[in-house]
Order: structure tokens, then C-alpha cells, then sequence
């Protein structure tokens, strides 16, 4: 048991940070919810993707360093220790991407993979509906089959970043017949430009159209755009539920940076003592997430398959997330309430961590159910 | 980078739990706690020779250590099954007894079980000083040998025996590491209280499974679910703080290893008693013996806040 990164690992480390130093932004860029500034991060993405470091575990071929798994996690820790912009391609590049990797074409992949490393194509994610959200068997939008493809109809909402996105992937029921919901769904990619794709930009709680509702009316998406067979789609999305909860969506390297930055607050602020505790916790949590997945990483890449347990992480990183900001703000005292500063929209955006990616009340039924064998019973 | 358990690892930890599972460690915990120590001894003895102390003794003085991660899974399953006396203190006491004389007149006893060593601070409580076979004072002059200890005051932990240490004593050396100690002793009562919450959660699950109200099993309620999920992810992140801690031994790991720890085992003995209802709150189920215990071993070798200031500190 060792905490000792290979030289090959600090190697890459280097040669990232260096990077880094070299191109990251001196100042934030404008928020990611707007235009303005979904424009200047799809920028940011063209110069990662230049150098080949927007996709860094994905094979060469489409744009990555095939680097692995814990050299990820180190890139990760050097990027936003650099304090490097948000990821508009975070969707793709966390759910889409490793659906693709796993389930897609040989074609798929080399079609979407690439222009997804450089931001020429932003993904929005289109899996929730009016009465579906973490109960996604409900899903009622849906896909018939037409001559060379299928067209969709019905509608989608909270789609994240689909205000500004070019293209998105979402579940489809393809057979309203089957005897159980979860059959039947289909995973599909498509233009949110295409005709029949009306996008309604949704504000959130600052009123930023974060996210957006689609309706769909007859939308034409060739074969090709289907992800795995038919019906099959409940599966595909699941295996990519577990990488969204689970190592994936959120990095050690987000948290301990972040909990740096807190700390920095609070020295700044000259170390009131009341706010000394919240800051040593958000100092522990990073450490204990970081440490949490260092284990996890350790146990996938000798073999063993993660499963439920993601669904810890996902309890644990929303609510951090929450406290962190939480405690910034309150140091930043009336300050805090000044919507310009960065801690500001991190804070609104952490209060959607326990919400999206299946709630925390499923995460903890799963947890319950799944890890400690307790039994199944009514959502009461 | 690989941070897991190796294969030896997992096997001495299993080892470790059929023992001690073996020696039915609750009827001993209650003996301990009425100062009845023959059973205790016993135990002590076979965790000896199951060696565990040897790890934090050098090879030097007939140790295998130091070997804190090994240390830290060994305190997992003591903690899990509750075993009694000053563990934590004979750990603490090898990494305070660096001083050739000294370490080689204790130490070997210590490896094998021969000594059982309790150690107190200025002006703090000696655990089980009646039934410590060595006494070490750390005082303004040093490191004493005290002569005998006062009478044993009772704890909210029945099974930690509190005694103040009698002043005076050999004097064995003028200036020992008790930062060193300190570091081990909260490394050891960290992995303790991982394991009496894991002992906690363990007991829970099992009786909420088979408890039924209005029909049904109380496990099967979202409410109980719930609180039970809370209660794992606090112990399943303070884990790989605890394991991390003793690979590093940075005061301020260890220090951030013992809050989590020790508030996941509390967040824990919480739910458990509500869970269990007034069966828990009483003193002949076995779960009170757990329950007291994570109380006791939050404020032991450093407070919440002591530790967290220590995390503060150590951050560049």
C-alpha cells in the first residue's frame, strides 16, 4: 500500500503543470451560462484540445493521451490547482463519451469523439422529462421508426447547457409495448438545430439559462445516431449513471483546489476563529475524497468492477460542494452576496449537487439497499 | 500509486477478527469494567502473540515496526470488537520510549505482551492505571516511571478505567518525543473508532433487518434507510483517511484521519441508538459497549477542535 505516484506519473504531472502555467487564462473567464461566455470556454477547449489535453484518457486516435486512469486523476489535480476555467464539455466528455467508448460504432466514435475534444461540438445532456426525473423508467418522449432512421417527439427538460449546445444524447422509449418500463428505451444523439427542435432556455436560481427544455415534433435522426441496439438504452445509460456518480464527474482535483482557495479566504481574512472548524472540515473532506478515490481508482485498476458504491461519492461531493461554498460566503460575510464573485456562482451552482445525477434520497436508497442489505420497501 | 490493502494485509486483519471474535470479547469487557482483569490478560496476550504491539516496536528491541498501516488495520478490529484495556496508550508508549536505555529495558515486554503500559499527560487521566503493569508520566521534568496510581474514577466508557498517576517516580529521560507518541496515539484511536463504528453499523443493519413494525421490517422505511446510508459514507471516507494517515504519518493526516474517524463513529452510535430504540439505551445489551466507547474516544488524545487545528496548521 503506497501513496507514491510512479516517475512516469510525475513526469506527466510536470509536463502538465507546465502546460498549464504556460496557457491558462490570467483571470476567470466569464460565467460558462452565458453566451459570452460559453463562447470564450468553447475557445479554451480548441486550445486544450490543440496540445491534446481536453480528453486526456481517451485514445490518441480521438484526441486524448490514452493516459490512463490515475494519470487523469493527476491532470485533474493540476488543472484546477492552476485554476484553470470550467469544462463546457463536461457532459460529453464524462457521460457521452465513456457510453461511446463502451457501446458505439467504430464510425460513432470517430465521428464524435474528435470534434468533441476540440468544443467544435458542445454536448447537452437530455435524459429528464416533465414527469421523469430520477424515476427515468417513466420516460414518455419517443423515437419511431422511419426509413433510414427514427423520429422523435415529445419533450425533454433541466438539459444542462442546452441553451448554448450544439448537440445532445437522451433516452427514448422506441417500444411503448414491453411488459416493463425499463425496456424498451432507446440512447439517441441529436442536433439541437435540426427542424422540429424547439430549445426554451430555463434561469436558474440567479436566472443564468443553465439548462432548458426541448420539445420535440417529428425530428428526423439517421441510424447512425442510435447508440446500441434498440431497446437496449435503459443498460447503456445505466453503465453510464455509475461513471456519472462515480469517478468521473467530479475529480479529487476540483475539491482540493477548491478547499485551497477556502483556505486562502480564510488566512485573508485574517483567521477568524469561528470560521476555523468549517474550514479544517472542507480542508479533511478534500483529503478524505481525494484519498477515497486514490482506493477506488487502486481496486478498479486491478480488475474489480465499481458498482453501487459510486453512489457514496455522490452523497458525499454534492454536500461537500454545498458546505464549501457555504463557509466561503459566510467569511466573505456581506461581500458574499456580491453575485461577482466566483464563490458566488459556485455556491448556486453546488446547491444543484444533490438534485441532478439521481438525488441524493435515490443515492441513499441505493446506498442502503445495494451496500449495507437492507430491505427493499416503499419510497416513504 | 496503488493505495490498497495488500494480500498479507487482509489476511492478518482476518486473522485478527476470527480471534478475537472467538474470544467472545464482550463478557470480558464487562469483567474489565469491574476490575476484574484475568479474562482481560488473556486476550491481551493473544493479541500480543497475534503481534500487534510488536508492530510499533522496532526490530532493535525485538519488535517487527514500526509498521503503522499494519498498526491501524490491527485497531480496526479491536475496535470492531471492543477488546478492553490501555491498547492505545501501549502503542503510544513504544514511540515515546526512543531513548536506547529505556527502549531496551521496556520495549521487548511491550512486543510481547509481558508489559501493559498506560500513559498520561500533565494533568490528564491514566486509562486503566489499576491494571497497567508499567506507568508513564509525561511531566514538565520528563519522562517518569510513576510510582502507583489514585483511585479509579469511572468513565461514560465503563470499560476505560480512569486513574490519576502519582507524582514522582524514576525519572527516565528529561526530554522524550511526545509529539512522536501523540501522532501514534491518535493514529491508533482513529482506527479504533473506525472500528467501533463499523461494529455500530454492522449491529444496526442486522437488527433493523429483523426487527418488524406495522408489519414490516423497520429497515425497509426510507427514514431508517437513510440515516443508516449517512452512517456509511461518514465511515467509508473516514477509511481511506485513517489508511492514508498511516502511510504519510503528517501530523496533520493523522490529525484529520482522528476527527473523521471519531465523528463518523459518533454520527454512528447516534443512529444506532435511535434505531434500536430503548433495547440500545440499556447497559446489558452488548451494543451499549460500543456506544460508550465512541463517545469516549472522541475527546481521547485530542478533541475535535485540538485536531483540527492541527489540520490548519499543517496546510501550507
Amino acid at each position: 500500500m503506497d501513496l507514491a505516484h510512479s516517475p512516469a506519473d510525475d513526469a506527466f504531472r510536470a509536463e502538465a503543470r507546465a502546460w498549464l502555467r504556460a496557457h491558462v487564462p490570467p483571470g476567470p473567464l466569464p460565467s460558462l451560462e452565458t453566451a459570452e461566455g460559453f463562447a470564450a470556454h468553447r475557445a479554451w477547449e480548441a486550445e486544450l484540445a490543440a496540445d491534446g489535453w481536453s480528453a486526456v484518457s481517451w485514445p490518441t486516435r480521438y484526441g486524448g493521451r490514452d493516459c490512463g486512469l490515475m494519470r487523469w486523476l493527476v491532470f485533474e489535480e493540476e488543472y484546477y490547482a492552476a485554476g484553470a476555467p470550467g469544462r463546457v464539455n463536461q457532459n460529453g466528455v464524462s457521460l457521452l463519451a465513456p457510453t461511446l467508448l463502451d457501446h458505439g460504432t467504430e464510425e460513432q466514435r470517430a465521428r464524435v469523439l474528435p470534434a468533441m475534444a476540440t468544443g467544435e461540438v458542445v454536448w447537452a445532456q437530455a435524459w429528464s422529462e416533465p414527469e421523469a426525473g430520477s424515476d427515468l423508467a417513466a420516460l414518455r418522449a419517443r423515437a419511431v421508426r422511419v426509413d433510414g432512421g427514427w423520429r422523435l417527439s415529445g419533450s425533454k427538460t433541466w438539459s444542462s447547457r442546452a441553451a448554448f449546445a450544439d448537440r445532445a444524447f437522451g433516452l427514448f422509449r422506441t417500444d411503448p409495448d414491453t411488459e416493463k418500463p425499463h425496456q424498451g428505451l432507446s440512447y439517441v444523439m441529436f442536433d439541437l438545430r435540426a427542424p422540429g427542435v424547439t430549445v426554451r432556455p430555463i434561469g436558474r436560481l440567479d436566472g443564468k439559462p443553465a439548462f432548458a427544455e426541448l420539445f420535440l415534433d417529428e425530428v428526423f435522426v439517421p441510424d447512425e445516431d442510435m447508440i446500441g441496439e434498440p431497446g437496449r438504452g435503459w443498460r447503456i445509460a445505466m453503465s453510464t449513471a455509475a461513471n456519472e456518480r462515480g469517478l468521473t464527474l467530479r475529480s479529487p482535483g476540483r475539491f482540493l483546489a477548491a478547499a485551497d482557495r477556502l483556505h486562502a479566504l480564510w488566512l485573508e481574512r485574517g483567521s477568524p476563529p469561528a470560521g476555523a472548524a468549517r474550514v479544517a472540515d472542507a480542508l479533511i473532506g478534500a483529503r478524505a475524497y481525494q484519498l477515497f478515490t486514490y482506493a477506488a481508482a487502486s481496486r478498479f485498476l486491478a480488475g474489480e468492477r465499481l458498482g453501487p458504491e459510486s453512489s457514496l461519492n455522490k452523497v458525499f461531493w454534492s454536500e461537500y460542494d454545498i458546505a464549501l461554498h457555504e463557509t466561503a460566503l459566510d467569511l466573505l460575510g456581506e461581500e458574499g452576496e456580491a453575485a461577482d464573485t466566483g464563490w458566488a456562482e459556485g455556491y448556486v451552482f453546488s446547491l444543484a449537487g444533490p438534485i441532478y445525477a439521481g438525488t441524493n434520497e435515490i443515492q441513499r436508497d441505493i446506498v442502503a439497499e445495494q451496500l449495507l442489505g437492507l430491505p427493499r420497501g416503499r419510497r416513504r | 500509486m496503488r493505495f490498497l490493502l495488500d494480500t498479507e494485509q487482509r489476511a492478518f486483519a482476518q486473522s485478527l477478527d476470527a480471534m478475537l471474535g472467538a474470544a467472545g470479547t464482550p463478557a470480558v469487557v464487562r469483567d474489565w469494567s469491574r476490575g476484574e482483569q484475568a479474562r482481560g490478560r488473556a486476550l491481551w496476550s493473544r493479541i500480543a502473540e497475534a503481534g500487534v504491539f510488536a508492530l510499533a516496536v522496532p526490530e532493535a528491541y525485538e519488535g517487527v515496526g514500526p509498521r503503522p498501516v499494519e498498526l491501524a488495520v490491527a485497531f480496526v478490529e479491536l475496535g470492531r470488537h471492543a477488546v478492553p484495556g490501555p491498547l492505545v496508550e501501549t502503542v503510544a508508549a513504544a514511540a515515546l520510549l526512543l531513548d536506547p536505555g529505556p527502549a531496551e529495558r521496556f520495549l521487548p515486554a511491550l512486543a510481547s505482551g509481558a508489559e501493559m503500559v498506560t500513559l498520561a499527560r500533565e494533568g490528564s487521566y491514566a486509562v486503566d492505571g489499576d491494571a497497567a503493569t508499567l506507568r508513564l508520566a509525561l511531566t514538565p521534568d520528563g519522562l517518569r516511571l510513576a510510582p502507583g496510581h489514585g483511585p479509579v474514577h469511572a468513565s461514560l466508557d465503563p470499560a476505560r478505567r480512569l486513574t490519576r498517576l502519582l507524582p514522582g517516580g524514576e525519572l527516565l529521560t528529561p526530554d522524550p518525543p511526545a509529539e512522536r507518541a501523540l501522532l501514534w496515539a491518535r493514529l491508533a484511536t482513529a482506527a479504533q473508532a473506525l472500528g467501533v463504528g463499523l461494529a455500530l453499523l454492522e449491529r444496526t443493519v442486522a437488527y433493523v433487518g429483523q426487527r418488524v413494525q406495522f408489519g414490516v421490517p423497520v429497515g425497509s422505511f426510507q427514514a431508517v434507510k437513510h440515516r443508516l446510508a449517512d452512517a456509511k459514507i461518514a465511515l467509508e471516507f473516514a477509511r481511506p483517511l485513517v489508511l492514508g494517515a498511516a502511510v504519510t504519518m503528517s501530523p496533520a493526516d493523522v490529525a484529520a484521519a482522528k476527527v473523521s474517524a471519531c465523528e463518523a463513529a459518533y454520527t454512528t452510535a447516534r443512529a444506532a441508538l435511535q434505531l434500536h430504540g430503548a433495547i440500545g439505551y440499556t447497559a446489558e445489551y452488548d451494543l451499549s459497549l460500543w456506544l460508550t466507547k465512541a463517545r469516549a474516544l472522541r475527546t481521547a488524545w485530542g478533541s475535535a477542535d485540538a485536531c483540527r487545528t492541527e489540520v490548519l496548521r499543517g496546510h501550507g
